[in-house]
């Protein structure tokens, strides 16, 4: 071990010799030898002291070297433009960047700076120079005098835990001794600090101090982390530790807070004034602060953004362009008469089946300007019978209702009888002819919902014998003797969490505890491929709008990228701290959004992999995601029971919906948008009208630039109705092309 | 969360775990091992709850906790998936628990006959929730808003109501039914009795059962404070089906199921015409099922019998409209049976007789009505129309008496008693005039033969005063004008009224329609509570007919009262009528009428005649005599 902890400490120790804390190190060691390189990253968290170098030094270090250049750029940036006072943060911000990436900057300032913040900046560089005490030591033992404890603590501070309770306490007494409009700022700092302190006495095996902590404290957090927190205190072992993977994320990933600067400074002054290196160093390792200048956020503000496992979204991270827009229409001339003379008028460019609303006329004759490039993806080429299909979608919409506050649509309730062996996962084809449950005796049941019956092919023998050239050819393959309402796939060995209809009706995925997704053909009805991947249960799958495209995700933490012609993915999307349980394909098929256990929802760019948006808010798991049909906004809902709005554009939360007191399986939007649809597992469907929410909220590239907007608290005045099922939670919803609504459930005897 | 709640595996246990399989653990290690042993096993249960979740459910299940071990790499415990409760024990001395696993002796499992039927198919059913987004605010069947808002009070008045109902005490019912009847404040626990109510069809092998259920229909119909609603279209359906199913109580000839069937269009038409508006379409849905009954032809005939009686509760129109047309194919099969002599047919044949016999009662009100419609008509309602119309009592009472065919002998005044439906002006279909009377009667002669002329025709002429001038024409001129009133005093068919002690005042007739009157009197036992629950509406028509229930009050005198009475009216008759050949339906039979224009001839051929019938509507070979008699008559039409 010792050459691992010295490699690094090599490079930090280069300037300062540390053969002095021999004693100290050897108390680490051993853990840290114990903790294998996976924990390596993990350990930034443990010692305050030991870490900085440490990961510096260790696997991740590229990745965080390039983060902490981010941030010093950034804060030099703004060295350019603050005040004096602010300049001397910077300093020694920067400085303490610079002792961290010692590598990465190249020296940075000297450590000699006079007065305040020497002495700050020296306590700093000490914690974070791995425990270098022999020298910069002396320096603020002589400057002051309560401070001789916290830079013993500092040193040794594994074997001075009792005074975390004292530093929490100092903190809790100090914002809540602030100013209103500042205490609610701060407060978002309680959560991540006590986490972060609880684990490091975990980690450092001060079991008994470690409960103490647990149960003076865990009462303060926001109810929201209740779940964390129930986790948390059963976690009393380091060992228990190793093999907590969420946990470990929770330490290797910085916890970003928005706080205003108003609010930053106050509490720099306090824990300079206090001296109170170890928050300060917590602070500097393990969070992330996201300052922006304006007025502080009230508390219903933060609340509102924040309870994910990872803290809010860096205002940076959603930046990026993202084009929402849809796809232009391919131009198919809709026969009045004749269906023939539309095969001619195609051009040879690969058309875009899209699953688009109103007008075919002008609207996708003009590009929309928020649209990618029409080929920024490679989409498969429009067959002849998806023109088809798409003549008959151009059909039906000229029939469809118009939605709004005043005509409602009506609601079909497809009940699942008999389903004993548990109902997981309900999908419909887009034209609402057929209807898939997925169930959890790992079988999939294909239905048609029309008086049509489900036929397979026939046999290869059989087909041989058919005349390829007469007209009905495609009805003459069909066996007869096969006809049945429904069809049973039986294939997978677990499970089956999510089943999803390709837009051209022939296939069907479904996605199974077992770690498969498989591709089912709706014209033989067998398996035709097995995507192995997800070493771990599959909770979701979703086909592109365009067909070919799919994309899982699961247990491993990771959505997949898939086309159905490749047996490996062809991206994966990395970052969330838990579970993938739900994924969605946006409109336009150049994005993909996930929702996670880790309460997040991130949209990840199709061409790159990159995580373009990252949303925060919800306070539990997501289990239902849902696009507008102009694929400008996102609807979300998680197990809170909270429908969440999302402008994808600008990144931003734009409403709230709150009514629902159960999980939330399924969201959908109207086909003209103008309606969202929820069910739940409170066997409820409520409709909102998404159209004024949307409308209320002016987002433009100031509000953007905030990260936040004031949500007005108007779930009530949105809510258009609500709807019981009989004892049925609502596993699905979707809209036909007309716009009426089915929903879909198993009903539930008890 | 101030603390930590969680189970913990106490060290003993390990120690005791430990032991048991050879092993002797220090304290130390025991304690660490417990808290490990703890740590896992809720890491454990965290884990699986998302399978819980992704599984959408509630319940977290042995299977879920089975896969998150699993998937952590531990060996998953089986056993435990059984649906019921498995009993932890203690042992009494020492202290050991323990779950209780019974020996399975599999070989008498695998020998067992009572193999378990698989489960029935998972299927997807559809229907529509909400229409246009508003839709069944009160579900079907029961309501789970209502339970929140259900008081104390409330759940006690229901149970107690539904239990005195449902329960033996004749006396104890009859004063919930007249609570049920009058209680304003039962609004929030209609849902309830409509669904009590919805249980008919699970007592379908009880006619009290039923006959009770139906009195609780009429109680909820008649009470004031009640807005039915959509509900109505439940209660019909309930009603329906003790009309027109093929209960299981008419297993048993013994069973007096017509009655209940009578009961039940009766209140089926009352339900109608007091709530019919609430429900859209009821109307046109009730006349479609009683139809589609009609015209199957598996149904059992006591189903048919229902549907006639249906139809006829529901007016004359709707008579007209639905069996007069259905009639000719309907006969066929009705007379198939009829014919048949064989003992085994005895019981069907019987019933065939019942639905005969509503039939005619059917038509001949048909008959009656259209004339008196005409006649209306034709008078521009002039002021004698009172007075006709009292005279147009009570030919309804029949139809149950329509049952013994061995009856039929009793004497006629009885039937004359039933009370006057004094609104037969105010029928509101007047304007539906498809057939002519004369072709309409000419026809349904063709069918009942004498039996429908002896009904009608010797009214009018031996009403007293009649002039016999406008009969006289012996080729009886079918005159549908004047005299229906008259008609309906005089003739009864003896043999209908028999077992009829109607109280004809209380009906649960519907509001405009004038005839259905009395078929719910003539439930025996029920007639009490009948009477007392009439509602306000049919009481003051009763009022308003009150010359008619002089007119049966003086029953007994009936041959007197009939002379007198119908001069009011105007005199003119109305059929002459011929008995001609018909030949075209039913081959072979030939009916002929017997009356003579002479008064005092046509008081008695009638009388005599019916009491030769001995067979309802089946005139055999007796008759063929009479085709060539000299009384026969034709029909110019």
């Amino acid at each position: 071990m010792t050459p691992l902890l010295s490699a690094p400490g090599e490079k930090m120790a280069a300037v300062q010799d540390a053969p002095m804390e021999l004693d100290s190190e050897k108390e680490t060691k051993p853990e840290i030898l114990s903790d294998g390189t996976s924990n390596l990253s993990g350990n930034t968290a443990s010692g305050t002291l030991s870490s900085p170098p440490l990961t510096a030094g260790g696997a991740p270090k590229q990745e965080d070297q390039q983060t902490l250049i981010a941030v010093l750029q950034f804060l030099r940036r703004n060295k350019l433009t603050e005040s004096v006072d602010i300049l001397r943060r910077e300093a020694c911000l920067e400085d303490q960047e610079d002792s961290q990436t010692l590598d990465g900057s190249g020296g940075g300032k000297g450590d000699g700076d006079g007065g305040d913040a020497n002495s700050l900046l020296s306590r700093v560089s000490i914690a974070s120079a791995a425990a270098p005490q022999s020298t910069l030591t002396p320096i603020p033992v002589k400057n002051d005098q309560p401070d001789v404890s916290v830079v013993l603590s500092a040193y040794s501070q594994q074997g001075d835990p009792s005074l975390y309770q004292v530093y929490y306490t100092g903190l809790k007494n100090f914002i809540e001794s602030v100013l209103d409009c500042h205490r609610a700022e701060l407060s978002q700092l309680f959560y991540p600090l006590f986490v972060h302190m609880y684990l490091e006495l975990v980690y450092n095996n001060h079991e008994t101090k470690a409960k103490a902590f647990f149960e003076k404290f865990s009462g303060d957090q926001e109810c929201y982390y209740q779940d964390d927190l129930q986790i948390l205190c059963g976690l009393t072992k380091k060992e228990h530790l190793k093999g907590n993977e969420a946990l470990l994320d929770f330490r290797t990933s910085r916890f970003v807070l928005r706080i205003s600067r108003d609010s930053y400074q106050l509490l720099k002054r306090h824990l300079q004034e206090r001296h109170n290196n170890q928050i300060w160093n917590i602070i500097q390792e393990h969070l992330y602060i996201d300052i922006f200048d304006g007025m502080p956020r009230s508390k219903s503000q933060i609340d509102s953004m924040s309870g994910s496992f990872a803290g809010e979204t860096r205002r940076e991270v959603n930046k990026a362009k993202v084009f929402y827009g849809l796809l232009k229409e391919p131009e198919i001339e809709v026969p009045l008469d004749d269906e023939d003379d539309e095969a001619e008028n195609e051009e040879g460019k690969p058309k875009k089946k899209k699953t688009k609303k109103d007008s075919m006329g002008s609207k996708s004759k003009k590009q929309d300007p928020n649209a990618p490039q029409q080929n920024r993806i490679p989409l498969p080429e429009l067959k002849d019978s998806d023109k088809l299909d798409k003549i008959m979608y151009m059909k039906e919409s000229t029939k469809r209702i118009r939605l709004g506050p005043e005509n409602l649509p009506s609601i079909c309730f497809y009940s699942f009888l008999n389903a004993y062996q548990g109902l997981t996962a309900v999908d419909f084809t887009d034209d609402s002819s057929l209807l898939a449950g997925g169930f959890a005796d790992s079988t999939v049941r294909v239905w048609s919902a029309t008086p049509k019956k489900l036929r397979k092919v026939k046999s290869a023998a059989e087909l041989n014998l058919i005349d390829k050239e007469s007209d009905d050819v495609l009805e003459r393959i069909m066996d007869e003797k096969t006809a049945s309402e429904s069809k049973n796939l039986y294939g997978h060995s677990g499970p089956v969490y999510g089943v999803s209809f390709s837009p051209d009706r022939n296939y069907l995925l479904s996605s199974s505890e077992d770690g498969t997704v498989r591709l089912w053909s709706l014209q033989t009805f067998t398996c035709l491929v097995g995507y192995k991947g997800h070493n771990y249960p599959v909770w979701d799958t979703h086909f592109s709008p365009f067909g070919y495209y799919f994309v899982s995700g699961g247990h491993d933490r990771v959505a997949r990228l898939w086309a159905t012609d490749h047996y490996q993915p062809l991206r994966i999307f990395a970052g969330h701290l838990a579970d993938v349980t739900c994924t969605r394909f946006h409109p336009n098929s150049n994005y993909v959004v996930t929702g996670s256990t880790d309460r997040t929802i991130r949209l990840w760019d199709v061409l790159n992999g990159n995580c373009v948006r990252f949303f925060t808010g919800h306070k539990g798991p997501i289990h239902s995601l849902a696009f507008s049909p102009n694929g400008k906004f996102l609807a979300s809902g998680s197990t809170d029971g909270r429908v969440l709005l999302w402008d994808i554009g600008h990144g931003l939360m734009i409403g709230e919906l709150k009514g629902h007191t159960d999980t939330i399986y399924a969201l959908k939007f109207s086909r003209d948008g103008e309606i969202l649809a929820s069910g739940s597992m409170d066997n409820t469907v409520r409709l909102w009208d998404s159209m004024k929410a949307f409308d209320d909220m002016e987002t433009d590239d100031f509000t953007a630039a905030t990260g936040h907007i004031p949500l007005p608290d108007n779930s009530q005045e949105l809510l258009l109705g609500m709807y019981h099922s009989k004892s049925t939670p609502v596993t699905h919803l979707h809209f036909t092309r007309r716009n009426l609504l089915l929903a879909a459930g198993a009903y539930n005897s008890q | 969360m101030e603390e930590r709640r969680f189970a913990e595996v106490p060290r003993e246990s390990i120690k005791l775990m430990a032991e048991s399989s050879g092993v002797e653990l220090s304290e130390e290690v025991a304690a660490l091992l417990a808290e490990d042993v703890c740590y896992r096993l809720r890491e454990a249960t965290q884990n699986s709850s998302q399978f819980m979740r992704h599984a959408k459910r509630r319940k977290l299940s042995v299977e879920d906790l089975n896969r998150a071990l699993r998937w952590s790499n531990t060996e998953t415990i089986c056993g435990y998936g059984a649906q019921d409760a498995l009993p932890f024990r203690p042992l009494k001395e020492g202290e050991l628990f323990f779950v209780e696993d019974r020996e399975i002796n599999l070989v008498e499992l695998a020998l067992a006959t009572n193999i378990p039927k698989g489960c029935a198919e998972t299927m997807v059913r559809v229907h529509v929730s909400y229409l246009d987004g508003k839709g069944n605010l009160e579900p079907q069947g029961t309501v789970p808003t209502a339970v929140q808002s259900l008081s104390e009070d409330l759940l006690k008045y229901y149970q107690q109501i539904t239990r005195a109902i449902l329960g033996e005490d004749p006396h104890l019912m009859k004063v919930a039914l007249l609570d049920l009847q009058s209680n304003s404040k039962i609004a929030a626990l209609l849902p309830y009795f409509v669904y009590v109510i919805s249980g008919v069809k699970s007592v379908s092998h009880d006619l009290d059962q039923l006959n009770r259920l139906l009195h609780m229909v009429k109680s909820l119909v008649q009470n004031p404070y009640l807005y039915l609603g959509s509900y109505v279209r439940s209660l019909v359906s309930s009603v329906m089906y003790c009309i027109l199913e093929p209960l299981a109580a008419s297993i048993n000839p013994l069973n007096d199921h017509w009655t209940l069937r009578d009961y039940a269009a009766l209140l089926l038409s009352h339900i109608f015409w007091t709530h019919g508006d609430l429900v859209s379409g009821l109307y046109h849905q009730i006349l479609l099922s009683l139809q589609k009954v009609l015209s199957d032809p598996v149904r059992p005939l006591c189903s048919h019998y229902g549907a006639v009686v249906g139809l006829h509760a529901l007016g004359w129109k709707a008579v007209e409209r639905v069996l007069y047309p259905h009639l000719p194919a309907y006969w066929a099969n009705l007379q198939a049976v009829l014919d048949d002599y064989s003992v085994s047919n005895a019981q069907v044949k019987a019933d065939g007789h019942k639905v005969y016999g509503a039939i005619l009662v059917a038509v001949e009100r048909l008959l009656k009505m259209k004339a008196l419609s005409l006649t209306l008509a034709a008078e521009g309602s002039g002021a004698g129309l009172p007075g006709t119309t009292t005279g147009a009592v009570g030919f309804r009472e029949n139809s149950p008496g329509l049952s013994p065919p061995s009856e039929p002998l009793s004497e006629p005044p009885l039937g004359i008693a039933s009370h006057l439906q004094a609104g037969g002006a105010g029928c509101p279909w007047e304007e539906w005039t498809p057939v002519s009377l004369p072709a309409m009667y000419c026809e349904l002669y063709s069918f009942f033969g004498d039996s429908l002329a002896v009904r009608f025709s010797t009214g009018p002429p031996l009403g007293g005063a009649t002039p016999p001038g406008p009969c006289q024409p012996l080729e009886g001129r079918k005159e549908p004008a004047s005299s229906a009133p008259n008609l309906e005093n005089t003739r009864k068919m003896p043999q209908l009224t028999a077992s009829m002690n109607i109280s004809p005042r209380q009906d649960g007739s519907p509001r405009m329609e004038p005839q259905p009157p009395s078929l719910a009197a003539t439930v025996p036992g029920r007639s009490l509570a009948r009477s007392s629950s009439s509602s306000s509406v049919s009481r003051s028509r009763s009022s308003s007919s009150h010359p008619g229930r002089s007119t049966s009050q003086s029953r007994d005198i009936f041959p007197k009262a009939r002379f007198p009475l119908p001069q009011a009216g105007p005199p003119a008759f109305s059929f002459i009528i011929g008995g001609r050949q018909m030949g075209r339906r039913c081959q072979g039979r030939r009916f002929q009428t017997s009356f003579t224009p002479t008064p005092p001839l046509t008081t008695h051929p009638p009388r005599a005649y019916a009491h030769k019938l001995p067979v309802i509507g089946r005139v055999s070979k007796p008759v063929r005599r009479w085709t060539c008699s000299h009384y026969s008559l034709h029909l110019p039409l």
